[in-house]
């Protein structure tokens, strides 16, 4: 059988090896993704993200055990940062995720941002449609340690929530501006901790002020967790249940923000690295930096000028291949 | 680009000495391979299943414990089972010679005791994770 057959009726070692094939070729191999798309948007997904050192493994460990009671196959995956030096990565999410990694109906898979900002890896949102074709439902993506910029996960879950600690004081002043205004659900973990009231407090306030959501609108709301030993994991886990099911409500929209965001998302990767292929090997690269060395070109002006330069090297067609126009067969003679 | 070469380190059985591991994997990631670490008591079943999840190209396995004959087998057995044989297996740690016939049998590609060099560990695992498709 083959490899899309084999993920499709759920095989561990297929889903494993295809992820390996989109984390190493970005764009990721279209073929695949082409055939097991069609099979993608049945699961539900999971956003957990967080300041380092919050607990965040720890309370997906708890949950996808918890989301097992109901569920056979639970996928997670875990982002992890890359070094900016090496390149290499130490994934250690797996050391919080013990319980989990006991039962092979949970799929964990750790992701290296390699060199991705935002929280997340390129790959992950093909990452999360492999998980998905292959019947893993829900899928829990934590990402790396994030404070303010590391929004991306709200392009790829239905549902996101924002693990906090107490101790964190101003910093949850400090983080008001990023992740927590795309949480849904927040839980305070470590909360038999000195200062777990207050910090639930200050974010109860923090949402409190939150603009009006109107009828129907999602409130987001504050649970206690001690991932540790399972204490409030019945609560959060009734509480992202609930947001899901508040999410079937608009999951047309949702849906369709999903797929331009990631659209874009693929656009920009994609188009950026047709230009600079092609900008490299036509030599036009070099000259576009030697004259913003020399001061002759900005940079702006340098990627616009090397953008014409490719729109026009194949008049009405688009440039097909690195060194110019594609020869041979035209649709329209 | 080079593909990133993936490695799981690993620690079965009931040995909280990890010390040894931790500077293996420090040392796999500033050669620029990503590693995955799983933590101690890891079962022979949890760690074959989780190289397998991971879909890693090396599995890197420390043992100080002395049941080295008895976890390793059992983690390349149950790869086998799980889809994992092209998986290459290494082992490290406290493992007299006289051990090591047999673990090679087992299917392990070489063993790295004591006193073992960073650099030449790194460059076998780079080799052997070439030979992997």
């Amino acid at each position: 059988m083959d490899l899309v057959s084999r993920l499709l009726a759920g095989d561990a070692a297929a889903l494993a090896r295809a992820i390996t094939l989109v984390e190493r070729d970005r764009p990721a191999p279209r073929d695949l993704v082409a055939a097991i798309h069609p099979h993608t948007g049945k699961a539900r997904v999971i956003g957990v993200t967080g300041p380092p050192g919050v607990g965040k493994s720890t309370l997906v460990d708890q949950l996808a055990i918890s989301f097992r009671q109901t569920h056979a196959l639970v996928g997670v995956l875990a982002v992890d940062p890359s070094s900016p030096f090496t390149g290499g990565a130490i994934l250690g999410d797996r050391v919080r995720m013990a319980r989990s990694s006991a039962d092979p109906g949970i799929f964990i898979r750790s992701l290296a941002t390699r060199g991705q900002l935002g929280g997340l890896s390129q790959a992950t949102g093909d990452a999360i449609r492999l998980m998905d074709a292959s019947g893993r439902n829900p899928i829990l993506v934590e990402t790396v340690g994030a404070g303010q910029a590391e929004v991306d996960i709200m392009n790829h879950a239905h549902t996101v929530l924002v693990v906090l600690a107490p101790g964190m004081g101003d910093d949850v002043q400090a983080i008001k501006a990023g992740i927590l205004e795309i949480g849904h659900v927040f839980a305070v973990n470590k909360a038999d901790r000195d200062g777990a009231d207050r910090t639930a407090a200050e974010l109860e306030a923090m949402l409190a002020m939150a603009p009006d959501c109107g009828a129907g609108g999602w409130r987001p709301s504050v649970i206690r967790t001690i991932a540790r030993d399972g204490r409030g994991i019945p609560e959060l886990a009734r509480k992202l249940d609930d947001h899901w099911d508040w999410r079937q409500s608009e999951l047309a929209g949702w849906r369709r923000r999903q797929a331009a965001a990631e659209l874009s998302e693929t656009v920009e990767v994609l188009v950026g690295s047709r230009l600079r292929e092609w900008a490299v090997k036509s030599g036009r690269w070099e000259e576009a930096v030697d004259a913003i060395v020399g001061r002759r070109l900005d940079p702006h002006r340098g990627a616009e000028t090397l953008l014409s330069h490719y729109l026009n090297s194949c008049p009405g067609e688009g440039a097909r291949s690195p060194t110019g126009c594609r020869t041979g067969r035209r649709r329209n003679p | 680009m080079d593909r990133i070469i993936r490695v799981m380190v690993a620690k079965p059985g009931l040995d909280s000495h990890d010390r040894g591991a931790k500077v293996v994997a420090r040392a796999y990631r500033d050669a620029g391979m990503e590693v995955v670490y799983t933590g101690l008591h890891q079962t022979p079943e949890q760690i074959a299943e989780a190289a397998v999840q991971e879909d890693v190209d090396v599995l890197a396995v420390s043992i100080l414990s002395g049941a080295h004959a008895v976890l390793v087998p059992r983690i390349i057995s149950r790869l086998r089972e799980r889809g994992g044989d092209d998986i290459l297996v290494l082992a490290g740690g406290v493992i007299p010679e006289a051990d090591v016939p047999a673990l090679l049998e087992a299917g392990v590609t070489r063993v790295f005791g004591p006193g073992s060099r960073l650099d030449l560990i790194v460059d076998f695992t780079r080799e052997l994770a070439g030979s992997r498709i």
